[in-house]
């Protein structure tokens, strides 16, 4: 290109403004699934996060003469049961209530762990090409070759169950979604005539990814770690559910469907309304999702 | 197309290498494998005595040189639990793995494929509103919940189908369904956009303008190219099959893989831990290459290069 430097309008790409925010939002709430979804993850969080003043009930309160009572049931002095009690008496409610916090917690540590990582890959990968981009495309084939339940709980076994322990295990193995998803992105972002100018004038390629590539590479990458997000949460209530989760007395969904198992024959509601806790999470995330990409880029594969 | 073959052959090997890896490092995740293997209340010199007997104070690499050449002559070591060998242990168990997610994946395509293109043909339409809502509950359902439901309609209110154990076309249908159910909303989903995105196109419109009915522009010019990412989806599903197995296998005591698995954790017996993670990771990069083999028959434009 023989443009005198000065000439090239570099600004003319960059992350959007406020204004653009408030579009993208009116945009978002027209559609109403999407705006449903909203709500519902809203819900969700809200009662993580007010769990103590949501419930009269204490999650963990063990009150064996009250076990196994069925929803609508009143306990002692008169209050409610709303969903029943469990097979040691703890509330129902109460539990599915309290269950969000691990759910939630392990769905935005993990989802932060893996994106970071995909989108370190993603960038690294797509940016320098050639061996690079082959070492680490194989190293995403042995990543996917394992089946994801098994390998997880293969490693939690050896180390323990702990939050921590199952916040990594799930954020350092689920990296390949978004380090593919940001590389494609990468790909054509490259040859576009905005870096091809920021790199004649000479920055540097650590400047070029952080100013000029990484901002454009986020609106995917956005979509793929909301979808995932609730592909973790199901994760944690299988771990949960396989006894290789959060442990107890930490009320857990996964847990409480696992306890409620044994009762399937004489009491339907112990795991009847943990598995709908995780049903409407998800499903609230998913239209979310969904929505989120098809207000963002409508042609997003994910 | 030769080079193409020997290319994907070798990158295939790649990944077992690897895959064999971090399965070997499975057990040295917390420094010391004899610990992870030997009962908590064993003593000092028992470790001691155990250590040098499984060679676990030789250097790493040439530990990992024995785990690997002992997995490729199929042997993992003796089950801590059933003194067994572990390889033996889970060979047996993958036909009852295979036949519950073959027939998962079965539902599946039966299921998906008519769905997401009726979804298709008759977009907004009342059937294309019940086939996404459908798909999108079968999206967020765990598995593990939908398993649990199935149980306490068809076994325990109605007293239809058995909940447990494996055996005639009965004690499948309830787990396959379980397993097949993501993959079937998954599926539909995906046929529905990619038969929407081909019906576009403009050599649909010069087969409708030509006089072409309805039907065969749809099963022979449409399906035929919304099939090839079908058949790529395919193959990455088998693996979600086979790992979702473990769930699933766990609700129905369905004697497979995945049960074994989580029995043998359950129990720290390691050896058939490793086994199976490697054996169907394996599987799964076999069935992977086979499907890349397959799709270059269906898209001619991937032997070009």
């Amino acid at each position: 290109m023989s443009v005198p430097a000065g000439a090239i309008a570099l600004p003319a790409e960059r992350a959007p403004t406020r204004r653009e925010w408030v579009v993208f939002l009116r945009r978002l709430a027209r559609r109403r699934t999407a705006l449903f979804g909203l709500i519902v993850v809203g819900l969700v969080v809200v009662g993580a996060l007010g769990a103590p003043w949501l419930t009269t009930w204490d999650p963990v309160e063990q009150d064996i003469t009250n076990r196994l009572r069925p929803p609508g049931s009143s306990g002692p002095a008169g209050r409610v049961h709303v969903l029943g009690t469990d097979h040691l008496g703890r509330d129902i409610l109460a539990r599915i209530v309290f269950g969000a916090r691990p759910a939630l917690m392990v769905g935005f540590a993990a989802v932060a762990i893996s994106g970071l990582l995909g989108m370190g890959v993603g960038l690294v990968s797509g940016y320098f090409g050639g061996r690079t981009d082959d070492v680490c495309m194989r190293l995403a084939d042995i990543q996917l070759a394992f089946p994801f339940i098994l390998l997880a709980i293969a490693v939690i076994g050896v180390l323990g169950p702990s939050l921590p322990v199952i916040i990594v295990v799930i954020g350092v193995s689920s990296w390949v979604v978004y380090a593919r998803v940001v590389r494609s992105s990468v790909l054509s972002l490259r040859e576009r005539e905005f870096v091809q100018a920021a790199l004649a004038l000479g920055s540097r390629d650590g400047r070029v990814v952080l100013h000029h590539i990484l901002p454009n590479a986020l609106t995917p990458w956005l979509v793929v770690a909301t979808l995932d997000m609730a592909r973790v949460i199901v994760i944690e209530s299988a771990l949960s559910f396989l006894g290789l989760g959060v442990q107890p007395p930490t009320p857990t969904w996964g847990g409480m469907l696992a306890d409620g198992r044994v009762y399937i024959s004489t009491a339907w509601w112990l795991a009847t309304f943990p598995g709908l806790a995780i049903l409407f999470t998800v499903l609230g995330i998913n239209l979310f999702g969904d929505g989120l990409r098809d207000t963002l880029d409508p042609r997003l594969k994910v | 197309m030769r080079v193409y073959l020997t290319r994907r052959l070798l990158q295939s090997l790649l990944v077992l290498l690897g895959v064999s890896f971090v399965v070997f490092f499975i057990l040295h995740l917390t420094g010391d494998p004899a610990l992870v293997l030997l009962p908590p209340d064993a003593t000092a010199e028992d470790v001691q005595r155990f250590r040098e007997a499984m060679g676990f104070n030789d250097p790493f690499l040439v530990q990992y040189g024995r785990f690997l050449t002992g997995a490729l002559r199929g042997d993992f070591g003796q089950s801590v639990r059933h003194g067994e060998p572990a390889f033996h242990l889970v060979i047996e168990r993958m036909p009852a793995t295979f036949e519950l997610a073959g027939a998962a994946l079965l539902i599946a395509l039966v299921l998906s494929v008519p769905a997401g293109i009726i979804s298709a043909v008759r977009r907004n339409t009342s059937l294309d509103y019940v086939s996404t809502v459908v798909a999108l509950l079968g999206q967020s359902m765990p598995t593990f919940w939908l398993g649990i439901m199935l149980i306490l309609v068809f076994s325990v209110q109605w007293n239809l189908l058995p909940s447990s154990g494996r055996g005639g076309l009965e004690h499948l249908l309830l787990p396959a369904i379980t397993l097949g159910l993501f993959t079937t909303a998954r599926i539909t989903r995906l046929t529905r956009s990619g038969m929407l995105e081909v019906l576009n196109q403009d050599y649909i419109r010069t087969a409708r303008a030509k006089g072409v009915s309805d039907p065969p522009v749809i099963w022979k010019h449409a399906l035929k190219n919304a099939a090839i990412p079908i058949v790529t989806i395919v193959g990455i599903e088998l693996g979600t099959l086979l790992g979702g197995s473990v769930i699933t296998e766990t609700i129905f005591a369905w004697p497979g893989v995945g049960r074994l698995s989580v029995q043998a954790i359950y129990n720290r017996d390691y050896p058939v831990v490793q086994a199976a993670v490697f054996l169907l990771s394996s599987t799964f990069v076999l069935v992977n290459l086979v499907v890349d083999v397959l799709y270059t028959y269906l898209d001619p434009r991937i032997r070009l290069r």
